[in-house]
């Protein structure tokens, strides 16, 4: 960055130590120049691990779900709880990680379903750039990207009965626009490239032109944005069962638990701080380890600066 | 001018999109919930009410005529009676927008002066401790989401310090003043009520706050990059080597080049914050049509959740004609459309 | 015109510059010498990235913001421009120097049309104070009359987008001139057009410094286009002049190893099969050669010339060279 344009041109024999590093050493290096890229990772891993093996690792596996236990009821963070226990004397921490689960679960499977869909969508669009089928496809994806995401979510949500699926299925009915906008752009101008022109010259089929020669060079882009996505599908989750529209207690939930924190404020103020605190820490988690991975997958220089 | 056509093709297309997403709308609220007349009732009431009521409606129609019918009570402003309030929907609109728009107008503005202001300093001050704060700043907006923000200032200036009233748009005291654009502030000045104009402003500041912080860091970052990248064009060299002074440098030939990235996104962020406003009307107890909507959803009101998304979808389409006319007025490489350098 | 030395009115001495990167600092310029006299046409000959625009960068002070200036003199009419108080280096800017730049397309800003430009080029030179909007305009529409072209008024309403690299190059040349200027650096003007316009800018130039008597320091990487439009010419290879004469003595008799590489470079109309060129590339400034930095390249080189710099040293007639073969010490 410090570089500007002058000098590069004043400057042109400047020799690197371009070590080539290939396969996962190199991609390790790009990844991690960025160290908070790293921490973003270890975020990541720490959530996904206590999430995976949550019954194992809290202090008490079955507070996450129906338990009342008054006598400790709005205990605050100690050596015993260290996030303090709700009004019902359940252990914020362990539901905390036991939302994770829901979380993660959501993000996976609603772009499991939403990327596939709108990848394809974008790719035939983009191959039949100009045809009637891009058309269509094209503006019915204006039309779901003309409404704010979150409210679209909302109303989904909101008309299907309240719980985890139908969260599911509303986040992903919005997301998918996203991925055909993205795919469809490069998808255009990969099919003008020299190289799709030749392998319909030598008689390529349409779908090899589509899934073999158009589709790889879309893949670093859709992955980048993968990564980022698992972020803002947890924070949308959240926003959901904030207002009672995710998973139904007493399975824990984290923006559920936000929401039934603020009911007894600031008394037991651990009740939605800590949630809270857990719902940046994963946004930001995923975050900053998709900066990393958009950095892994950026062609070219990466050896300088 | 090409700008006109621009205008004009740009109108029509929105046209388009709005009656497109009138179909989804339709199918959200008419086909997926299964019988509207039924849940508009209730679980108990007979079954020959819910007939008439199925005829009303026009449900014992095909979906298209069905849709045709829905449609056209859209465009005379028909949208049907909220069961929460028992009121013609476009009422309650009326009554609820106001506060909504000045809430959201006011966190825009916070967006985009802030931003311009902070990422003009980050860039000024590339490298040094102002620039990794706004860096920082920038992270945290990602990280926390203007619900989580705004319940957290709940707890901050409700409980623990409370310097800045959390709830509400007036004080329990203040009389609103008379309804001329229905946005409080600007209804007080027009009738110079100064005092009434502060307290709303008060009340305005938190909620607004919760809205922007995201947004507005993230912006400073695009302008900030912008600029640091446009400072070292060549252009800005040969202003600066025409002897021009600082500010005209810098206020004029490095800001306009360097907004265009930043406003081109601005639709976005105006998105996230009318959507966020769901949650945090709701968190505020600010009486918006976010709020209305919110509890509409809650409680399967139908007509009023369609009125309310309309209405969205309609502000946000707008503002997305407004965000490209401002890039089209700072980018003439975009309004012109032609040779391209 | 030849002028004496004395009567310089830009002289720079021993000037380094150094742009400071991740991979360290690339010692670009190592001691440049320079001077033009008053209302003298120079060229500054040498490849591509020897350095010629930044030491010209470096006399009106824009250098990118990694560049450092370790050492070295500018004199601006006696006065050191690298020390100069901003408002004294106002007055340099804004009646002394002006420059125009390699590529137009990149020297003219894309959002704002050319008459805001120019006019605030007019508005904030020294000519400029407090003239009124009419005069400011007419000196505009004055100046682009005098790069020849037509209808002025529309090309103030114009973006620079939606003129041509032609128009864009003249433009760049109306704005250097709009108000009186001493000096005028020209960097490669024009390289970017097809070699007819570039013919017409050249002699566009030529035409206008002559009827204003300004002073022209022409940096170009063509001794053909050097021996065209200037005097006296300056070669420059890696960070250091090598070579200065008078333009007619310097093609009649040159001396430095790599002057003679540059005009055997040349493809001759004649024939005689191709040039053959210098062999080579210009050395890597993170730890360029010691000694002669052309040693490396140079079929002449020996023992000393790997040790130690050369100076430029008179060889009569203010014919100088920096070489230890030419100045007949080795």
């Amino acid at each position: 960055m410090n570089i500007s344009v002058q000098s590069k041109q004043e400057v042109p024999a400047l020799s690197f130590s371009v070590r080539v590093k290939s396969g996962v050493k190199k991609n390790w290096y790009k990844f991690s120049r960025n160290k908070l890229s790293v921490v973003g990772l270890i975020i990541v891993l720490i959530i996904v691990f206590s999430a995976i093996f949550a019954p194992l690792i809290v202090p008490y596996p079955h507070h996450a779900g129906k338990f009342v236990d008054y006598a400790n009821a709005g205990t605050a963070p100690c050596a015993e709880y260290w996030f303090g226990t709700d009004n019902f004397g359940r252990d914020i921490f362990s539901r905390i990680i036991f939302a994770f689960r829901g979380a993660l679960y959501m993000a996976a499977l609603v772009l499991a379903i939403a990327v596939p869909i709108g990848v394809f969508l974008g790719l035939i669009a983009g191959y039949y750039q100009g045809t009637f089928l891009d058309t269509v496809i094209m503006r019915v994806t204006d039309i779901f990207l003309s409404v704010p995401p979150l409210l679209l979510a909302l109303a989904i949500a909101a008309v299907l009965k309240p719980n985890l699926t139908n969260a599911m299925i509303a986040v992903t009915v919005m997301w998918w626009p996203w991925y055909t906008r993205l795919v469809y752009g490069m998808a255009t101008s990969t099919r003008n490239e020299y190289f799709v022109k030749a392998s319909e010259l030598i008689g390529a089929g349409r779908l090899h032109i589509i899934f073999r020669e158009i589709l790889p060079n879309c893949l670093s882009p859709i992955f980048t944005k993968m990564a980022l996505d698992v972020g803002w599908v947890i924070l949308i989750g959240a926003s959901l069962s904030f207002v009672g529209l995710g998973e139904q207690p007493p399975t824990p939930a984290l923006g559920q638990m936000v929401s039934d924190g603020t009911r007894y404020m600031p008394d037991l103020w651990w009740m939605t701080v800590f949630p809270s605190l857990a719902i940046a820490v994963t946004i930001l988690g995923f975050n900053l380890m998709g900066d990393g991975i958009r950095d892994m997958m950026a062609k070219g220089e990466y050896d300088r600066e | 001018m090409k700008l006109s056509s621009y205008v004009i093709k740009r109108l029509l297309y929105s046209i388009f999109v709005l009656l497109g997403l009138s179909i989804v709308i339709f199918i959200i609220a008419r086909v997926v919930p299964g019988d509207p007349a039924r849940l508009a009732l209730g679980p108990r009431a007979p079954q020959f009410a819910v007939d008439a009521l199925r005829e009303e409606m026009h449900l014992d129609k095909s979906l298209p005529v069905q849709y045709f019918y829905w449609i056209k009570g859209v465009a005379t402003g028909d949208l049907g009676k909220s069961l929460i309030t028992k009121r013609n929907v476009v009422e309650d609109i009326a009554e609820f927008l106001p506060a909504t728009l000045e809430l959201v107008l006011v966190s825009a503005l916070f967006v985009i002066v802030f931003s311009i202001f902070f990422g003009a300093l980050a860039a000024r001050y590339k490298d040094t401790w102002v620039d990794s704060f706004i860096r920082v700043m920038a992270y945290t907006g990602v990280a926390v989401p203007s619900f989580v923000l705004a319940v957290i200032f709940l707890l901050l200036f409700g409980y623990i310090w409370p310097i800045i009233p959390v709830l509400g748009r007036l004080s329990a005291g203040i009389q609103p003043p008379p309804t001329i654009t229905g946005l409080i502030t600007i209804d007080s000045l027009l009738t110079g009520q100064l005092d009434v104009f502060f307290d709303a402003l008060k009340h305005l500041i938190l909620p607004a706050l919760a809205l922007a912080v995201g947004p507005l860091f993230q912006e400073a970052r695009i302008v900030r990059s912008a600029m640091t990248e446009n400072m070292g064009k060549d252009y800005l060299a040969a202003a600066v080597g025409f002897g021009m002074p600082d500010h005209v440098i810098t206020g004029k030939y490095l800001l306009k080049p360097s907004l265009i990235p930043a406003v081109s996104v601005m639709g976005l962020d105006i998105a996230s914050l009318m959507s966020n406003a769901f949650l945090v009307e709701v968190i505020f107890n600010w009486p918006g049509i976010s709020r209305y909507g919110m509890e509409a959803m809650l409680r399967k009101d139908l007509n009023a959740i369609s009125a309310v998304i309309i209405v969205f979808g309609l502000i946000f389409v707008l503002v997305n004609i407004l965000v490209d006319l401002i890039v089209a007025y700072l980018d003439p490489r975009i309004r012109l459309g032609g040779r391209s350098s | 015109m030849i002028v004496n030395k004395n009567d310089s009115i830009l002289n720079i001495k021993d000037l380094h510059v150094h742009y400071r990167t991740y991979d360290g600092f690339a010692k670009v310029l190592d001691g440049v010498n320079l001077w033009v006299g008053k209302g003298e046409k120079v060229g500054l000959v040498g490849e591509a990235g020897c350095g010629k625009t930044t030491t010209m960068r470096t006399v009106l002070r824009i250098l990118p913001e990694n560049a450092v200036v370790p050492k070295g003199e500018i004199f601006y009419h006696g006065e050191d421009i690298l020390k100069m108080k901003p408002q004294k280096l106002n007055k340099v800017r804004t009646q002394g120097i002006s420059m125009i730049f390699q590529e137009p397309a990149a020297a003219l800003n894309p959002v704002f049309t050319i008459g805001t430009q120019m006019f605030d080029v007019i508005r904030y030179s020294d000519s400029g104070k407090g003239r009124s909007k009419e005069e400011i305009k007419e000196l505009a529409v004055k100046a682009i009359g005098e790069v020849y072209i037509p209808d002025p008024e529309r090309i103030l309403n114009s973006y620079p987008g939606q003129l041509s690299g032609g128009m864009k190059q003249r433009i760049c040349i109306a704005m250097a001139i709009v108000t009186e200027r001493e000096l005028l650096i020209a960097d490669e003007p024009g390289t970017s057009l097809d070699v007819t316009i570039l013919d017409q800018v050249h002699r566009l130039l030529r035409g206008l410094v002559e009827k204003k008597g300004m002073s022209l320091i022409m940096i170009t990487h063509s001794l053909g286009v050097a021996r065209e439009m200037t005097d006296r010419i300056y070669v420059m290879y890696a960070g250091n002049i090598v070579e200065t004469a008078e333009t007619k003595e310097l093609f009649k008799n040159p001396l430095h190893p790599y002057t003679l590489g540059l005009l055997e470079s040349v493809p001759r109309l004649t024939g005689g099969g191709v040039a053959e060129g210098i062999y080579g590339r210009i050395p890597d400034y993170f730890s360029p050669p010691k000694g002669c930095r052309f040693h490396p390249r140079c079929r002449l080189s020996e023992e000393k010339c790997r040790e130690e710099k050369p100076l430029l040293k008179d060889v009569g007639d203010g014919h100088q060279v920096a070489c230890f073969k030419v100045q007949g010490v080795i």
